[in-house]
């Protein structure tokens, strides 16, 4: 187990291009890293610059202290999942778990014993004897899980492990790898562009655009105090909404009516005068069933609704408005970068899902104000972002972290003790 | 399918087998025929006769075609095997490593495979007669691996090819070396490609005729398609048909076996299951 370090770190190819642009995080021991983007961020090449696949052009790599820029993959004791696992088709999963072991020159009777503890822990007791082409999907990824648990690694590295697997499958060994993690309290560093994952998974969250490190905060603060636009529209589904605005005063007005804004933000928009306002969909509701002791907190406006959604346990509802041509333009080039294709102009509205609000007609809708974001449609800036409360988000996940993994190594010890009475 | 377009199928399949196997059949017939037998005019012996067998086996011809036999063998196996290790070598580096002049190599590969035999074979005569190599076994080795490596390097790069780069990235993630992950992992990975290479090798090298006759010139070396044409008869007035069928027949049976019992694994895919499926 060890923490990774990296300073600086540089990838071009051939043509100079930077897949990955002057990269620093720190990775703390035990820690849960995910990293996240559109594709082409470049999550995908710092990942395999941290295993040793893809050579770095400069900056430094650091493993429990060692630096390891020049060491081959085999002599950083890492293990890795791969995106299409990589099995050895000619091995038997027994064989395929034990390949590492068998490299390391384990002796028969230890690669048995540890071979079975990992079948164990992944439940392919059974499946040992197979060779991989008559597993299933699911099968296949624990046996790649299972080589990679099978030794003492510095820590895991995962290449988008579940993007092969049907969406139920996904969901059962997404829990199965944040419960692995937890009980060996290994680093872990995860790549996904899919942002359940992100959010579910990570202890914190480094959000990636072009090469570049956009944030990196616990999955709480990227969804309530955002950085900028980027990670704004990133994280989240549906996504933010992005709303033009003018500044008057303490207010914007909004193609949704006026928004008043308190003191800070105010003082934060000042002298600005084309804005985007980010609206989550579930800072929306429907007027007529908003509590009235919290009304006062939000605004009320009417708008026609163009399509609704509805869909058991909540329900989504489009609301089209108009915006200039700068802002739509903006918005545009902002949703390519995401990798989706927004066509028109509309809010995504989340309301209860006993509305009776219907498509096509005028409806009542209330907003509530107090986690409105505003940003510089320029820059992309987030003006208006609590820099302590997004801290104390991360810390407070920091603590929970810390607890849960004190939690699994006193389960572990107790295990253990009980097996050796 | 529908019975009108199986029947259709099999009538094809049948017209196809009988018209590829009927001149061996011919051989097969024509190797048991008796020289007097020999223009019978009917397909089949009057009395079938083992007497070919015996004269190259045992008798005259034995001299001339044993030999040819054991040389035959010990050049096309040695030439298969040189080759097919090589172009292991050098497909990978194909498939795998980026390096200056990657395609003149593969280029020049086809070049060689292409160039007319029978335009180099006069001056390699007389180059093999100055420098000792001429009617020796490395003197047929060597023009045989300029027929069969190109060939390998080929089609074993488009093997190589198809196995997946992570397969070995995962190997030196496990701890293994260059090496260590080219010999567990890709080798075996790449095994039906490589009997599908030596088969294929061992095929050119073996009907090889031109450099046979022209770089021999006795049983030190000859190979077998050189010494049927050097066959004869019992006395000048009698063909030597009959015996050229038998040693035609003999020289048949090791290709037979050979790819009946690798068939399996040319065609195994091995690969499955590596990856997603």
């Amino acid at each position: 187990m060890a923490s990774i370090e990296m300073k600086n770190i540089v990838k071009k190819y051939g043509d100079g291009f930077p897949a990955v642009n002057d990269i620093s995080l720190d990775i703390a021991d035990g820690e849960f890293m995910i990293l996240v983007g559109p594709s082409g961020c470049g999550k995908s090449t710092l990942l395999r610059m941290i295993v040793g696949l893809e050579d770095i052009t400069s900056g430094d790599m650091v493993i429990g202290g060692t630096r390891v820029n020049d060491k081959a993959p085999r002599d950083r004791n890492l293990s890795m999942v791969f995106q299409n696992y990589a099995l050895y088709p000619h091995m038997s999963v027994y064989e395929n778990i034990a390949f590492p072991l068998r490299l390391a020159k384990t002796p028969d009777d230890q690669v048995d014993r540890l071979v079975k503890e990992a079948a164990d822990v992944l439940e392919l007791h059974e499946h040992l004897e197979r060779k991989p082409a008559n597993l299933s999907g699911g099968q296949r990824q624990r046996v790649a899980m299972g080589r990679a648990i099978v030794r003492q690694a510095e820590a895991f590295l995962f290449d988008e492990p579940l993007s092969n697997l049907d969406a139920k499958l996904r969901g059962q060994m997404r829990t199965e790898i944040a419960r692995l993690q937890r009980r060996l309290g290994i680093t872990t560093v995860y790549v996904t562009h899919d942002q359940t994952e992100a959010m579910t998974l990570g202890d914190r969250v480094c959000v990636l655009r072009k090469g570049s490190i956009q944030q990196v905060a616990s999955p709480r603060e990227l969804y309530e105090q955002p950085v900028n636009l980027f990670v704004a529209g990133f994280i989240g589904s549906p996504p933010m909404n992005f709303l033009p605005a003018t500044v008057e005063g303490s207010s914007l007005r909004t193609p949704f009516g006026a928004i008043e804004l308190d003191e800070r933000r105010a003082a934060a928009v000042a002298g600005h005068e084309l804005l985007l306002v980010g609206i989550r969909p579930e800072y929306f509701e429907d007027a007529s069933l908003v509590d009235d002791a919290k009304k006062h907190v939000g605004t009320t406006f009417t708008a026609k609704v163009d399509v609704t959604e509805w869909l058991g346990d909540q329900q989504y509802a489009y609301i089209p408005y108009e915006a200039p041509d700068q802002i739509r333009t903006r918005l545009r080039d902002l949703s390519k970068e995401l990798d989706s294709e927004e066509l028109r102009t509309q809010a995504i509205v989340s309301i209860d899902s006993t509305s009776r609000i219907r498509e096509g007609r005028e409806a009542e809708f209330w907003l509530d104000l107090r986690k409105v974001h505003v940003f510089d449609p320029e820059t992309g800036e987030n003006l208006t972002r609590d820099a302590e409360a997004g801290a104390e988000l991360t810390r407070m996940a920091n603590e929970d972290r810390e607890e849960q993994v004190a939690e699994a190594a006193g389960g572990l010890t107790g295990e253990r003790s009980t097996g050796a009475a | 399918m529908s019975t009108k377009e199986k029947t259709g199928w099999i009538i094809g399949g049948v017209l196809i087998v009988v018209y590829c196997l009927a001149p061996i059949a011919w051989i097969v017939s024509l190797s048991f025929k008796a020289p007097s037998d020999l223009a019978n005019g009917s397909f089949l012996p009057t009395t079938p006769t083992g007497e070919n067998y015996g004269l190259i086996l045992n008798g005259s011809a034995s001299d001339l075609f044993l030999p040819a036999l054991r040389n035959s063998f010990g050049i096309c196996l040695i030439a298969t095997f040189i080759s097919c290790v090589l172009a292991m070598f050098a497909a990978y580096a194909i498939a795998r490593l980026d390096f200056p002049g990657k395609k003149f190599i593969l280029g020049t590969a086809l070049a060689v495979a292409i160039f007319p035999v029978i335009s180099i074979v006069t001056p390699l005569f007389n180059l093999w007669r100055n420098i000792g190599l001429y009617d020796t076994w490395p003197g047929l080795i060597i023009p045989y691996l300029s027929l069969t490596l190109p060939l390998s390097i080929w089609t074993m790069s488009a093997f190589f090819r198809e196995i997946p780069w992570e397969m070995e990235q995962a190997a030196q993630v496990d701890g293994a070396t260059t090496w260590q992950a080219f010999r567990k992992v890709i080798v075996p990975l790449a095994a039906p490609g490589v009997f599908t290479t030596a088969i294929i090798a061992f095929f050119i090298a073996w009907n090889d005729f031109v450099y046979g006759i022209s770089l021999t010139s006795t049983e030190a070396s000859r190979p077998v398609p050189a010494a049927l044409g050097l066959f004869s008869g019992a006395s000048q007035f009698e063909d030597p048909t009959g015996a050229i069928a038998a040693a035609a027949v003999i020289v048949t049976i090791p290709v037979v076996v050979l790819v009946l019992v690798f068939q399996r694994r040319i065609v195994a895919g091995l690969t499955n299951g590596a990856v997603k499926g």
